[in-house]
């Protein structure tokens, strides 16, 4: 009789986490400081939360990551260049698969598998109709490729069983295709599981800007993304550029009525779509930035894995404006931040 | 040859106390530990796998604006607990331990804003990223424990426990008006009371274990409460019967109503947990139904207590004395079950109240025999069967 009470004893539950080989460095032993903010909180949020967040206080250790997020926003690599025989640009790059721990949210480390040690990998920039070339090095302890979104031969691809295929530990192998089309696109690797390659933090945008350049602006790349911190194939946190609520903590700085072109790249595993909406504004969208015209003007957009597209507004207020997924699970988990308008 | 003069020889320890020869094993074993804890294990070289984490929740309490939960590291590993996920939203929290070692509990305070009624999904993520999930099934404002509170709980034991009981004993004169084979088949009858309490006790705290830290025991606890009264009776059992042997034998069968009553205010402390608890938690709607089920269910144990001593009733002070020791436990019971409850206490409560059962019953178990010194006659089946039947018909009207 008194069983059926059991449901509301306590309801107590227990969860174990057990064989999830990471195969990656030991866990650091060390542990940063927790509620001691590394990044400078100049926003002064009290200790009651009045939007979304982690802990009130806990940051994320950017210095050990290696990356900041704020800096990610306007880190474009452009390579080595040297002008070829025939008078084109040559543009080479370097890219080293490195197993590393990121901490994704205040506490929360992720034996992620990287491209030079950072989430997203670098964002690669040339010019359409450049010749490319990336070496890669397998650094980590698994077999792994560079998948290149564009067109190229299929030996350039990087995907198993094709050219090189796989690149095993502690080989390396050398792309080279040409830039085109000119658009926003992404790279990542190619190898099955896919989603654990993907997931792991193996992404990176790729830009081939049109001949003719576009209009001068405040650039910014954005990498929506998630981690699925437990391996049960859902994600625990979601971000742009991997540090969940990065840019509450530190909003992102743009000028009043100035130009703002946004990079967007949806690389987000396990989640059918994603979304940004960025509040009290409209934007000007370019799907894939393959046109020099926008096709919309919209405040919210949807993209699937893969898609990317190129946002330009301009912010005609002062203040700071919220963005998300508006997805409101993902904007709640860590999806969410704030642009500051100053004059 | 050497061996059989050894044996011979006086014992040379003889000279060194009898303590010092007990305490040197003893000592060298807290040495070569010691040693071997400082030298980190020589030769077993380092853990395989990542840490196991496992963390259990021992205790919601749902405050205006505030979920507490205290957590205890069920698992071998240390637990660091870095971030709270309430419904796929991260919130804000504080804790008095971020860092569990192995069987340590935490208070985590978790600020949220949680509407009554709403269900809660909560998720613990850990500093590797596991998560290990917690369900409110239903949000409802934990009742404050002041005054009032524990008179409430108070007053339920009291209509559930003491009134039913003490009414169930009222049987006393009918039962000794009745034929002795009509007492066998009493006595049979609360033979099956016994056993079907005892068996739902069992289950009940098999449930109960299983939300609570399985380091501290899990469902063995059960068990091990069942066996620990078991034997404690036994030896109060042969006491009270050593005592008998030297006073005049005017005492019956009051010992075995003692312990009836002991077994039964055992079981009667478990279903205060569980109601007391059910309360806490918004479970339990406390109605005139839920009271008339639990009284009428009681009251066949007011009965089994009195049955023993139909022969020679003792006195009214002692009837009192069982009725008390059978039903304030219910008291008891509500009080800790709605403001500290334990699933692992609770567990071993269940556990004892079975074992102390059991230990009746088998002192019950002779009172049942017929003429042919059989126990299981036709009659005594059909008493056993009764108890069985009374009990399940009136657990039906207990809908928890």
């Amino acid at each position: 009789m008194l069983a059926a009470l059991a449901p509301a004893l306590g309801a107590g539950a227990v969860a174990r986490l057990g064989g999830v080989d990471l195969g990656a460095a030991p866990a650091r032993a060390e542990q940063h400081q927790h509620g001691a903010p590394t990044a400078p909180d100049t926003h002064g949020h009290g200790t009651v939360p009045d939007h979304p967040g982690f802990q009130a206080g806990a940051r994320v250790d950017h210095a050990a990551n290696g990356f900041h997020p704020t800096e990610l926003l306007r880190d474009f690599d452009h390579g080595r260049t040297r002008r070829l025989a025939s008078g084109r640009t040559m543009r080479q790059w370097e890219l080293i698969a490195v197993d590393k721990e990121i901490e994704v949210a205040p506490g929360v480390k992720f034996p992620a598998w990287t491209y030079n040690g950072r989430i997203p990998a670098p964002t690669l920039r040339a010019r359409e109709g450049e010749r490319l070339r990336i070496r890669f090095g397998n650094g980590s302890e698994h077999p792994h490729t560079v998948h290149f979104h564009g067109i190229h031969p299929a030996a350039m691809d990087g995907v198993p069983g094709i050219g090189a295929g796989v690149i095993a530990p502690g080989k390396s192998v050398t792309y080279e295709f040409d830039a085109e089309p000119f658009g926003l696109h992404l790279y990542h690797c190619h190898v099955t599981p896919l989603a654990e390659h993907i997931a792991r933090g193996m992404y990176g945008a790729f830009i081939v800007d049109p001949r003719e350049p576009r209009p001068d602006a405040d650039e910014l790349v954005m990498v929506m993304n998630g981690f699925d911190t437990n391996f049960d194939l859902s994600n625990e946190v979601y971000a742009v550029n991997t540090v969940g609520f990065a840019y509450m903590d530190e909003p992102v700085r743009v000028r009043r009525n100035q130009l703002v072109r946004i990079y967007l790249v949806n690389v987000l595993e396990f989640d059918p779509i994603n979304s940004l909406h960025i509040h009290a504004n409209f934007f000007h969208y370019y799907p894939t930035g393959t046109s020099l015209e926008p096709v919309e003007y919209t405040d919210t957009i949807m993209q699937c894995q893969g898609q990317r597209g190129i946002l330009e507004l301009r912010f005609p207020h002062e203040g700071q404006f919220m963005f998300h997924a508006h997805q409101s699970e993902f904007a709640q988990l860590g999806w969410m931040g704030l642009f500051e308008v100053v004059a | 040859m050497e061996a059989r003069a050894d044996v011979t020889t006086p014992p040379r320890a003889g000279r060194v106390p009898a303590w010092v020869l007990g305490a040197v094993p003893l000592a060298l074993i807290a040495i070569a530990l010691g040693a071997f804890a400082l030298l980190g294990g020589p030769g077993l070289g380092e853990r395989r796998g990542p840490p196991v984490e496992e963390l259990a929740v021992e205790r919601t309490v749902l405050e205006p604006g505030r979920i507490d939960l205290t957590v205890r590291n069920d698992g071998p590993d240390e637990v660091t607990l870095a971030q709270v996920i309430v419904n796929d939203g991260f919130a804000d929290f504080s804790t008095t331990d971020r860092e569990l070692a192995h069987l340590d509990t935490a208070k985590v305070s978790i600020n949220y804003h949680w509407v009554e009624g709403n269900a809660y999904e909560l998720q613990l993520l850990t500093s590797t990223g596991a998560t290990i999930a917690h369900e409110i099934p239903v949000a409802v404002q934990t009742p404050d424990t002041d005054l009032g509170f524990y008179g409430l709980m108070g007053l339920l034991g009291f209509y559930v426990g003491i009134v039913p009981v003490t009414l169930g004993m009222l049987w006393l004169p009918f039962v000794r008006r009745i034929d002795p084979r009509w007492v066998r088949v009493l006595m049979a009858l609360t033979v099956g009371l016994l056993a079907f309490l005892a068996i739902d006790a069992t289950l009940e705290g098999i449930d109960v274990a299983a939300e609570g830290s399985q380091a501290l025991g899990g469902a063995s606890l059960v068990f091990l409460g069942g066996l620990t009264s078991y034997l404690v009776l036994s030896g109060v059992e042969a006491w009270l019967q050593g005592r008998r042997r030297k006073a005049p034998a005017d005492v019956g069968g009051a010992h075995v109503a003692m312990l009836v009553a002991i077994a039964i205010g055992l079981h009667n402390l478990g279903e205060g947990l569980a109601i007391g608890s059910a309360y806490a938690v918004g479970a339990l709607a406390l109605g005139a139904f839920l009271v008339i089920g639990f009284a009428l269910h009681n009251t066949t144990e007011g009965l089994a207590i009195v049955a023993p001593v139909a022969q020679r009733p003792p006195s009214l002070r002692r009837l009192a004395l069982f009725g008390l020791i059978a039903g304030a436990p219910a008291i008891l019971g509500a009080w800790i079950g709605a403001s500290a409850f334990n699933a692992s206490l609770a567990a071993f409560l269940l556990g004892a109240g079975a074992g102390a059962i059991v230990q009746v019953v088998q002192q019950l178990a002779p009172s049942i025999r017929d003429h042919t010194g059989r126990m299981l006659n036709p009659a005594s089946v059909a008493g056993i069967l009764a108890g069985f039947a009374v009990l399940y018909v009136t657990s039906l009207l207990i809908s928890l």
